[in-house]
C-alpha cells in the first residue's frame, strides 16, 4: 500500500444523465450534475446523501460500471474513461469497490473462496501454493478473520459482517490505493457495523484512501476526514468533517443534521429553511478553511 | 432502495427471516437446495403425473419398434382391420400396420421435439443473454430482431417454406421449427438476465477483470439453471405440436412416419367417415398426451423450483 | 385497553426441524403506550409482530396466550382472527409502495377494503377526509392511482388507512428502516400524533434502530435470540441499560459528534445462537463479558427496579 502520496482520484464536473425508452427517446433523469472533488490515499472521504442523491451513481462511475455523460474522472493523471482491456485491468488493481448487500455480492452457487480465486487468476497468476495461501491468510488477518473460519464455506453459511470483511480483504490482496465503500454496513446488524468501520479506519491509517458512500451522518462523522454532501446529484456542501458538522452552513445539511435521531437528545422543532430550493446560478463558494457551500 | 426492498421481500419468507445475519445454518446452500428440490419434486402431483405420461410414451417409442416385425410403410397386411390380438392397433385402409406406424411415429415426434428445442434454446440463449447483459444499443437491436421474428406468423411461414423447399428429413423439419420458435425463449431469458445482471456479484466479477462471455457463462447462467430447464421443456412441447401440425398438413417429410402423417393419411382415406377410429385416435391421443404431459410437468416444476408457489 | 402477552411461543416449521423464533415472551402494553420492540436480525421481534396479527405460512403457535382488553385473541384460527384485524389490531406495512394495489384508484381500494370488513364507505368518508387533511393530503388523492403519488404521500395514505377504524393496537414493523432521515422523522412523529389524537390506543413499534425509539417510544423492550432481555422506560434504557447485551449494543452506536480518533467504539463479538437448537441457560452467555457459572441456568425476566425488567442474574445489582 502506498504511504500517503500524490496519487489522486479526481472527479471534475462529472455529470450523469439517464435516458429511458428505446434508442434513448424517452424521459431523462439527471442523476449527477457537475460534481467535483478528489480522494487521496490515506484519507477517508464520506459521500453523504439521501436516496436519489446520486451518491451510488458516483461510486459506480468511479468503478467504471457506468460511464459518465460529461466531465472527467482521472486517476494518477490518466483519464479513467479511456481505459480499456489492459489499462482497465490495471486500474482495477489499484481501485476497487465493496457494495451494500453482502449476500448479493457473492454468486450463491460457489464457495466464497472463489472471489479470491478470481483475483489470483487475473492479477497474481504466478502466485501459487503455499505462497498464495500465506498471502490470503495475511489479507484475512488484516480484516480480523481467521482463514479456517471462513474459507471453504458457502455465502449463506457466513454472516453479513464476515462477508463484507471478506470483500474488503479481497480488495487488499491486490494492494489497492483507493476503495469505494458503498453503504457497506447498512445491511449489517448494529453490533457488527462498528467493527467493520473500525477496519476501514485502520486501513486508512496504513495508507488506503476510501470513498465512504452513506446516508448516515453519524457514521460519516465517526469515520471520515472530509465530507461531501449531495442533494439531487449536486454537491451542496463539502469540507473537513469536523468543520462541516460543527458549523453546517447549507440549509440541506442543517436539515439532515436536525433529523438524525440521537440517543441522548430529542428532535427539536424543524428548521424553517426550505432546503429544496436550488439557487438559479449555483456555484460552490468557499466559506472557511477548505469548506465549500453551494450558493 | 430497491435492493433493500427486494431484501425485505426475502425476509418475508421464514428461511431468511430466521437467519438474517445470525443463525446461518438453517438456510440452504446449493446442495441443500437441490435436495430440497428433489424432495418436493417427488411429492408434486403435477410433476409426477406429467413426467410419468411423457416417460411412458418415450418408453413406448424406444421399445415399441422392437416389439413388432412390421415397418410403418410396409403394405400387405389385411385391409382396414380393427385392433386384434395379432394387429394390436389394427391396420390401415391400404393395409399397413397401425401399431408399427404409431411407435415409429412416436420416435419421430421425440426426435424432432428434442432437436428443434435444442436449436431454439441455443439461439434463444445467445440472443437473450447478450441482449440482457449488454443492454444499450446491442439490446435494442436484438430486441427488435426478436420482436420481428416473434410477430411473423410462424405457421404461415413454415407452410410456405415447406411447400417450396420440400422438407425431406426430420432434421430439416427440426431446423425449420427451431429457427422460428426461439423468440419467446429469448425474451424470457433476457428478462431474467436483466434482473441477474444488476446483482452485485456480477459487478464484482467485472471488477475482477472478467469479460462478457465469462460473466454470462459462469455468473449468470448457473443462477438461472432451473429457468433454462423449464424453457427447454416448453420448447420441446411446442416443437412436437408444431411438427404434428406441419405433418398433418402434409408438409412434413413424407418418407418418415410421424403421428401427424398418420392423421393426414387417415383423413384423406376418410377414416373418420368409415369409423376406423384405431387409425386416427392413437396418433391424436399420443400428441395430446405428450404435449399436455410436458406442459403439466412444467407447471409442477415451477412449483418445485419456486418455493413461494409451494402449498406445504 | 391493555394487551397482555403470556408465554407466547411461535416456531417456524422447516425441513430441518422447528426454528424457535419466539420462545416464551411475556409482557403487557397499557392504554396509550407506545412500546418500542428492539433487537437485531433473528431476535424474534418480527415474528412477534406478525403473530399478533396473522400467522403466515410456516409459523405455528406452540403455546401461550394473547389478550386484548381481556378478550383472548384466537391467533391460530385464521377465520376467527379475521374479525379482529383492522378493527382491533391493525398493522402498518413496511413498504407503502408495495402495499397499494397499483391498478386501483386509492378511493376505490379503500372502499373495497372497508366493504370487506362490513363497514360502510359512505359513512366513513367524512372521517377519512378529515384524517387525510390532518396529514396534509387533500380529497383529490382518492381519485389518483398509487403511481401518481410520491413515496411520502403513499406512506401517509397507508398510515391513515391502517388506523381508520381506530384500532386498539397498532403494529408498525420496521416502518422507518428504508426511509431517508427526513421522511423517517415525519413518519415517526405521525405515529405519536395518531396516538395523541386517539386514532390508536396503543402502538408497538418494531425496529432495530434504538435512536428512533428513544425519540418516540414510552417504553422499550429489547429482544435477543427469541427471548426478552430488558424492558424499561425509553429514557432510562438509553441512559442506564442494565442488561449486558443492551449495554454493549448502545455502546456500539456512534452518535453524531463521536469521532474514531477521539473514541473508538466496539461491537459485540460472535453471532447469535442458532434457533434450531438453542443453547440452554442464558442465550447471550457465549458473547457476554459478565458471564459466570450461574448463567447456565436461564435467568427469568423479572422486575429489577420499579418499572424496569431484565433477564440477567447480574442485572439486579
Amino acid at each position: 500500500m502506498l504511504e500517503g502520496g500524490s496519487v489522486t482520484l479526481r472527479l471534475e464536473n462529472v455529470t450523469k444523465v439517464f435516458r429511458t425508452g428505446t434508442f434513448g427517446g424517452g424521459a431523462t433523469v439527471n442523476a449527477v450534475t457537475g460534481v467535483t472533488f478528489d480522494i487521496r490515499p490515506g484519507e477517508i472521504v464520506s459521500l453523504i446523501g439521501e436516496s436519489g442523491s446520486g451518491k451510488t451513481t458516483v461510486g459506480r462511475m468511479i468503478l467504471r460500471l457506468t460511464p459518465p455523460t460529461a466531465g472527467s474522472i482521472t486517476f494518477d493523471g490518466r483519464d479513467v474513461s479511456t481505459l480499456g482491456g489492459r489499462g482497465l485491468r490495471d486500474y482495477y488493481g489499484r481501485v476497487q469497490g465493496v457494495f451494500q448487500d453482502p449476500f448479493s455480492s457473492y454468486n450463491p452457487v460457489f464457495k466464497v473462496d472463489r472471489v479470491f480465486e478470481m483475483i489470483r487468476r487475473a492479477y497474481l497468476p504466478t502466485v501459487t501454493g503455499s505462497e498464495w495461501r500465506e498471502r490470503r491468510r495475511r489479507a484475512l488477518e488484516d480484516v480480523g478473520l481467521e482463514a479456517a473460519d471462513v474459507l471453504g464455506k458457502y455465502p449463506h453459511q457466513l454472516s453479513g459482517g464476515q462477508l463484507q470483511r471478506l470483500l474488503i480483504s479481497r480488495a487488499l490482496l491486490m494492494d489497492i490505493e483507493i476503495l469505494v465503500a458503498d453503504e457497506i454496513i447498512s445491511m449489517l446488524d448494529a453490533s457488527t457495523r462498528i467493527d467493520v468501520l473500525n477496519i476501514l479506519g485502520d486501513l486508512r491509517d496504513r495508507g488506503l484512501g476510501v470513498l465512504f458512500v452513506t446516508h448516515d451522518l453519524a457514521l460519516g462523522n465517526y469515520l471520515s476526514d472530509r465530507v461531501v454532501i449531495l442533494q439531487h446529484g449536486r454537491i451542496v456542501e463539502m469540507g473537513p468533517t469536523a468543520k462541516v458538522f460543527a458549523n453546517p452552513v447549507h440549509p440541506y445539511t442543517r436539515m439532515l443534521l436536525s433529523c438524525v435521531p440521537q440517543l441522548t437528545a430529542k428532535w427539536d422543532a424543524t428548521t424553517n429553511d426550505d432546503p429544496r430550493a436550488v439557487p438559479t446560478n449555483p456555484v460552490l463558494q468557499l466559506v472557511g478553511d477548505d469548506h465549500y457551500v453551494e450558493r | 432502495m430497491s435492493s433493500a426492498e427486494s431484501r425485505a421481500d426475502l425476509v418475508a419468507t421464514p428461511e431468511v427471516a430466521l437467519t438474517g445475519q445470525g443463525a446461518g445454518d438453517v438456510e440452504l446452500g446449493p446442495r441443500g437446495k437441490r435436495f430440497e428440490a428433489l424432495h418436493f419434486a417427488l411429492r408434486n402431483t403435477k410433476l409426477v403425473i406429467g413426467a410419468s405420461v411423457v416417460l411412458a410414451f418415450l418408453a413406448l417409442a424406444l421399445v415399441g419398434p422392437l416389439l413388432t416385425d412390421a415397418t410403418p410403410f410396409e403394405f400387405g397386411y389385411p385391409l382396414g382391420q380393427p385392433p386384434s390380438s395379432e394387429y394390436w392397433l389394427g391396420t390401415t385402409a391400404p393395409g399397413q400396420d397401425v401399431f408399427a406406424q404409431f411407435v415409429y411415429g412416436l420416435r419421430s415426434s421425440f426426435v424432432v421435439g428434442a432437436l428443434a428445442a435444442a436449436i431454439a434454446s441455443v439461439i434463444g440463449m445467445a440472443v437473450g443473454f447478450v441482449g440482457g447483459y449488454r443492454g444499450g444499443v446491442i439490446d435494442d437491436v436484438l430486441s427488435m430482431l426478436t420482436n420481428i421474428v416473434l410477430v411473423i406468423p410462424t405457421l404461415a411461414v413454415l407452410i410456405i417454406v415447406s411447400a417450396y423447399l420440400s422438407v425431406g428429413s426430420l432434421r430439416s423439419e427440426a431446423i425449420l421449427i427451431g429457427l422460428t420458435s426461439w423468440p419467446w425463449a429469448a425474451r424470457a431469458i433476457r428478462a431474467q438476465t436483466f434482473s441477474l445482471a444488476s446483482r452485485d456479484f456480477v459487478s464484482l466479477a467485472r471488477l475482477s477483470g472478467q469479460g462478457t462471455a465469462r460473466v454470462i457463462l459462469r455468473e449468470i447462467a448457473p443462477n438461472m439453471s432451473s429457468y433454462l430447464f423449464l424453457t427447454f421443456i416448453l420448447l420441446f412441447g411446442g416443437a412436437v405440436l408444431t411438427a404434428a401440425t406441419l405433418d398433418f398438413l402434409g408438409l412434413g417429410p413424407s418418407q418418415v412416419m410421424s403421428l401427424g402423417l398418420m392423421m393426414n393419411t387417415a383423413v384423406s382415406n376418410a377414416a373418420l367417415q368409415l369409423g376406423m377410429w384405431w387409425w386416427f385416435v392413437p396418433p391424436g391421443v399420443g400428441i395430446t398426451a405428450i404435449v399436455g404431459g410436458l406442459y403439466v410437468m412444467n407447471v409442477g416444476l415451477d412449483e418445485v423450483f419456486n418455493p413461494r408457489l409451494r402449498r406445504t | 385497553m391493555t394487551l397482555a402477552v403470556d408465554d407466547l411461543r411461535v416456531y417456524y416449521r422447516t425441513l430441518k426441524g422447528d426454528v424457535k423464533a419466539l420462545d416464551g415472551v411475556t409482557f403487557s402494553v397499557s392504554d396509550g403506550e407506545i412500546m418500542g420492540l428492539a433487537g437485531e436480525s433473528g431476535c424474534g421481534k418480527t415474528t412477534l409482530g406478525k403473530s399478533l396479527i396473522r400467522l403466515d405460512g410456516r409459523m405455528q403457535l406452540m403455546g401461550g396466550t394473547v389478550s386484548l382488553d381481556g378478550v383472548r385473541l384466537p391467533l391460530a384460527d385464521e377465520r376467527a382472527m379475521s374479525a379482529f384485524r383492522f378493527k382491533d389490531v391493525s398493522i402498518v406495512p413496511q413498504y407503502a409502495m408495495s402495499a397499494l394495489n397499483p391498478i386501483r384508484k386509492i378511493g376505490r381500494m379503500i372502499s373495497e377494503l372497508l366493504d370487506s370488513r362490513g363497514v360502510s364507505y359512505r359513512d366513513t368518508r367524512p372521517e377519512l377526509s378529515r384524517r387525510l387533511a390532518l396529514v396534509g393530503l387533500g380529497d383529490e388523492i382518492l381519485d389518483r392511482f398509487p403511481i401518481e403519488l410520491s413515496g411520502g404521500q403513499k406512506q401517509r395514505v397507508v398510515m391513515v388507512l391502517s388506523t381508520l377504524m381506530d384500532p386498539s393496537l397498532l403494529i408498525a414493523d420496521e416502518l422507518t428502516s428504508a426511509l431517508d432521515v427526513s421522511t423517517q422523522k415525519a413518519v415517526a412523529e405521525m405515529l405519536v400524533e395518531f396516538r395523541d389524537r386517539g386514532f390508536v390506543k396503543s402502538t408497538i413499534v418494531i425496529t432495530h434502530d434504538l435512536a428512533v425509539l428513544y425519540q418516540i417510544a414510552d417504553t422499550i423492550l429489547v429482544m435477543y435470540a427469541g427471548k426478552l432481555v430488558e424492558k424499561a422506560p425509553a429514557g432510562e434504557l438509553t441512559r442506564d441499560p442494565r442488561h449486558p447485551y443492551t449495554r454493549l449494543l448502545i455502546g456500539s452506536l456512534p452518535e453524531v459528534g463521536a469521532r474514531i480518533s477521539e473514541k473508538r467504539l466496539q461491537g459485540i463479538a460472535g453471532r447469535p445462537p442458532s434457533l434450531l437448537d438453542p443453547p440452554s441457560g442464558c442465550r447471550f452467555r457465549a458473547r457476554c463479558p459478565l458471564a459466570f457459572a450461574k448463567c447456565v441456568e436461564e435467568p427469568p425476566f423479572v422486575e429489577i427496579a420499579p418499572g424496569r425488567h431484565a433477564a440477567c442474574w447480574k442485572a439486579a445489582a
